[in-house]
């Protein structure tokens, strides 16, 4: 037997023993599970999954071992992500961390840093958020105000950010500041990571047009950081947030993709069987319009599918993820939100309710989730932000801008 | 999971294809023979280099004188071919036919044909639709029993090369009617017969394609090609895997258009800007290039499927036939719009690839029957 199948035998095993039976199946939007110091489980063995899944590195496979990861090559990890396939097993942790920081502060941190972090990431001790945007800075991200000034040892930081996702509820952020305003907008930027309990800083939510309310506005009012919580080297931040940007990107790519839970709607249902359901006599969808048009998504979706993994198989090749993050994100993005059409093409009045018992719960989330897909195309850089990184990155296309300027 | 990129073999053929087709097979050929209006339709001098390159070899079993590279290889042959929009029995003969004998062949069949194709001394021809639009249950032309063997009438359309090929396969009802799906057999017919006549058909690609009628043509029972009555699973397996072969050949020539819009939005000035700068240009452009690496990653997965023999051959030979067909269709006709003018002028070459991209996508179904069989394929 392979070293391979060996793993995948012992694998399969440890699964056996240690994934509840609850956490093989359906993810619950209530029960994902997103750690921190003030870790809410409405499940019990949510809890015990995180743990036995952190206690193993498993939650990060590949990371390092001598920082709490699992130490596991890129096959043996594909082999695991296979064997929880295949028990249906949940997500034991869902981060920023683990989709976001972890990567680029293994890839820029410095040895105390990483071990500082990583371990509280892998076990999911810590929840993250992203200072990132600014009310003056959206898609212009770079041409951000929230100032660190060096102070002895520490740095001094004042500005706001906004759309600061679960900054309300996160331990730790890692945040975007300007430590130069005397050159170039992006050689100004340094990347620093800071505890949100520390004295200055505050938080608004702001409630999203899906009635959730996910993110806020964060201000930071002479927030003081030891210096050494800078990540990189000083006025060099834009390169680990551009890096960073693109593992979000992948990540929230993956929102296109079919496969796993997503794919779930109204009380489970794929899109083929709520149409059959809401459009059809149950096991015939009777719209031949409705039905072209789920085969059309069908179709891009396992093409969108076959495209992550040879991007993936590519990337391995190289190194991490690159600029075909942008080709992702923007197409997986649009096959969300078009997902979400076909779901309320298919339900009619069904997926129309807002509360109230009128409607099942499930056909209420749809309502939501749907109102929710339209962030997809903003959030991590917008739709026409990434066709804009296609062009001039990857097609070599020139920027207008530079050229009227000069 | 099925590899989904190229390993080292393939990666050199991928080369060696793409520079003969650059050096000695440019686009300048088709026109050429498009202008001339050759009666052949082909180049027999290019298609016996591409015989010695092993072209013709690529996916027969080396028993029968192949080299059994497998449908990859053929795949990346095909794009490389698809990128000059090259005219050659390629299709016709290796992809159809030599996969036609592979797997329905008896062994006398594959004995006497597959070395013959291999080593480029037949050129054979699949003759399967009637009517404006594929339907290859839909067969009217009959095969009735006489003596010791049948005989054939009726007429067939859009037939690939079947005014040069030397043999064809046709599709024939030998019981039942309308588009039943039983009753349907294929026979090899030679192209010499009494009562075969061929009439080619100007196609507005300038791609050879014959109209063939057959009346009262006898073949023998030896000439019955797979189960006689039972020949419609045989016939789709035929033609998934042209319609992948199909696909591989789209992949390449919508690549060449897309790097031609690309060259134009770069060097070409207006407002004092080359015209790529401008945002409205760049997403279409940006938006293509998704698109063309989802084709990439449909047609090599279909490409894997056919040489793992994967149950899910159908499945995806529609999704890359389907996908391939939109996407091509898109980027020709940008092809045109981004070139401005020119583009619509004869004399330029983005033309050819709008043409192109209309017939191929009709060729064994467009889009519409693809998201069709797709749709029932995945249950719905
Ligand atoms: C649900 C959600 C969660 C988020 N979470 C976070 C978070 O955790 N942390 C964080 O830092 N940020 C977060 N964001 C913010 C997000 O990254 C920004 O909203 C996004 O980058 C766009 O910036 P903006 O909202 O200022 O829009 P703008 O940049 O003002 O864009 C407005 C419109 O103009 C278009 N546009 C702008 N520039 C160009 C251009 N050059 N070419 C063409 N079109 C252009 C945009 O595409 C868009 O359509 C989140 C956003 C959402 C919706």
């Amino acid at each position: 037997m392979s070293n391979l199948e060996q793993f995948r035998v012992s694998a399969r095993t440890w699964l056996e023993e240690n994934c509840p039976p609850s956490m093989r199946t359906p993810m619950i939007t209530d029960e994902i599970v997103w750690g921190g110091r003030n870790a809410s489980f409405s499940n019990p063995d949510s809890r015990l999954w995180l743990e036995r899944m952190g206690r193993k590195g498993w939650t990060c496979p590949t990371w390092p071992k001598e920082y709490g990861g699992g130490g596991l090559s890129l096959q043996e990890s594909a082999v695991l992500a296979e064997e929880l396939r295949r028990i249906n097993a949940r997500p034991a942790l869902s981060s920023f961390g683990i989709s976001m920081l972890g990567p680029v502060l293994l890839e820029y941190g410095t040895h105390e840093q990483k071990l500082e972090h990583i371990p509280s990431i892998v076990r999911g001790e810590i929840r993250w958020c992203q200072g990132y945007s600014e009310p003056g800075a959206g898609s212009d991200l770079a041409s951000l105000q929230t100032r660190a000034i060096l102070d002895g040892d520490d740095y001094v930081i004042n500005g706001s950010k906004v759309w600061t996702s679960y900054a309300n509820v996160s331990d730790w952020i890692f945040c975007l500041v300007r430590t130069d305003s005397e050159v170039p907008k992006h050689a100004g930027i340094s990347f620093i990571l800071f505890d949100m309990q520390s004295s200055g800083v505050s938080t608004r939510p702001i409630q999203l047009i899906s009635g959730a309310s996910p993110f806020c506005e964060t201000f930071f009012d002479n927030v003081r950081v030891p210096a050494g919580n800078l990540v990189g080297r000083l006025n060099d931040g834009w390169t680990i947030a551009k890096r960073l940007l693109q593992h979000e990107r992948t990540m929230i790519s993956s929102f296109g993709l079919a496969g796993g839970n997503i794919d779930r709607g109204a009380n489970n249902m794929t899109l083929v069987q709520a149409a059959r359901h809401y459009r059809g006599d149950g096991s015939r969808i009777s719209d031949p319009v409705l039905r072209d048009q789920i085969a059309q998504f069908t179709l891009d979706a396992e093409a969108f599918e076959l495209t992550s993994k040879r991007s993936l198989a590519e990337s391995k090749q190289s190194e991490g993820p690159n600029a075909t993050s942008s080709m992702l994100k923007y197409y997986g993005c649009e096959l969300n939100k078009r997902r979400y059409e076909l779901m309320l093409s298919a339900m009619g009045n069904r997926a129309l309710g807002w509360e109230g018992d009128s409607f099942d719960p499930g056909e209420l989330a749809i309502t939501r989730e749907w109102l929710r897909s339209k962030a997809n195309s903003i959030e991590g850089g917008t739709a026409e932000v990434q066709l804009n990184v296609i062009a001039k990155r990857v097609l070599g296309l020139p920027d207008l801008l530079t050229l009227v300027r000069n | 999971m099925a590899a989904l990129v190229l390993d080292d073999d393939q990666r050199l053929l991928k080369e060696a294809a793409l520079s003969f087709c650059r050096e000695n097979a440019p686009l300048s050929v088709l026109r050429r023979l498009r202008d001339t209006r050759d009666p052949l339709g082909y180049d027999p001098d290019l298609w016996r280099q591409m015989v010695e390159l092993g072209w013709t070899g690529m996916t027969v079993p080396e028993a029968y004188g192949g080299f059994d590279f497998g449908y990859r290889g053929l795949g990346i042959v095909l794009e490389a071919s698809g990128r000059s929009l090259l005219n050659s029995p390629l299709i016709s003969t290796v992809l159809l036919s030599a996969t036609a004998l592979d797997f329905g062949g008896s062994e006398a069949q594959k004995q006497e044909f597959l070395p013959a194709i291999v080593n480029g001394e037949m050129i054979m021809a699949l003759a399967v639709d009637e009517a404006p639009h594929h339907a290859p249950a839909n067969v009217k032309l009959t095969a009735e029993p006489g003596n010791d063997g049948f005989v054939l009438n009726g007429s067939k359309v859009m037939v690939l090369d079947g005014q040069i090929a030397d043999k064809l396969i046709v599709s024939a009802r030998t019981s039942g009617s309308g588009s039943e799906q039983s009753g349907i057999s294929l026979f090899l017919v030679n192209a010499g017969s009494v009562g075969v006549s061929v009439r080619q058909t100007g196609m507005v690609d300038s791609r050879n394609a014959a109209t063939i009628t057959l009346n009262n043509v006898k073949v023998s029972g030896d000439d019955l090609l797979g189960p006689c009555d039972q020949g419609l699973p045989l016939l789709e397996r035929i033609l998934d895997t042209g319609c992948i072969g199909l696909a591989a050949e789209m992949l390449g020539s919508m690549q060449e258009v897309f790097e031609r819009i690309l060259d134009y939005l770069r060097q070409r000035e207006q407002f004092g800007v080359p015209i790529g700068a401008f945002q409205a240009l760049q997403h279409r452009a940006a938006a293509m290039y998704c698109d063309i690496e989802l084709c990439k990653s449909v047609v090599l997965a279909a490409l894997d499927a056919l040489d793992n023999d994967s149950e899910q051959v159908p499945r995806l030979a529609s999704l890359a036939k389907a996908k391939c067909s939109e996407v091509f269709f898109t980027v020709s006709n940008e092809g045109i719009q981004m070139h401005g003018g020119i583009g619509m002028t004869d004399e330029f070459d983005i033309g050819f690839f709008l043409k192109r991209a209309r017939v191929v996508q009709t060729l064994f179904g467009d889009q519409i029957f693809h998201r069709d069989r797709y749709a029932r394929l995945q249950g719905f």
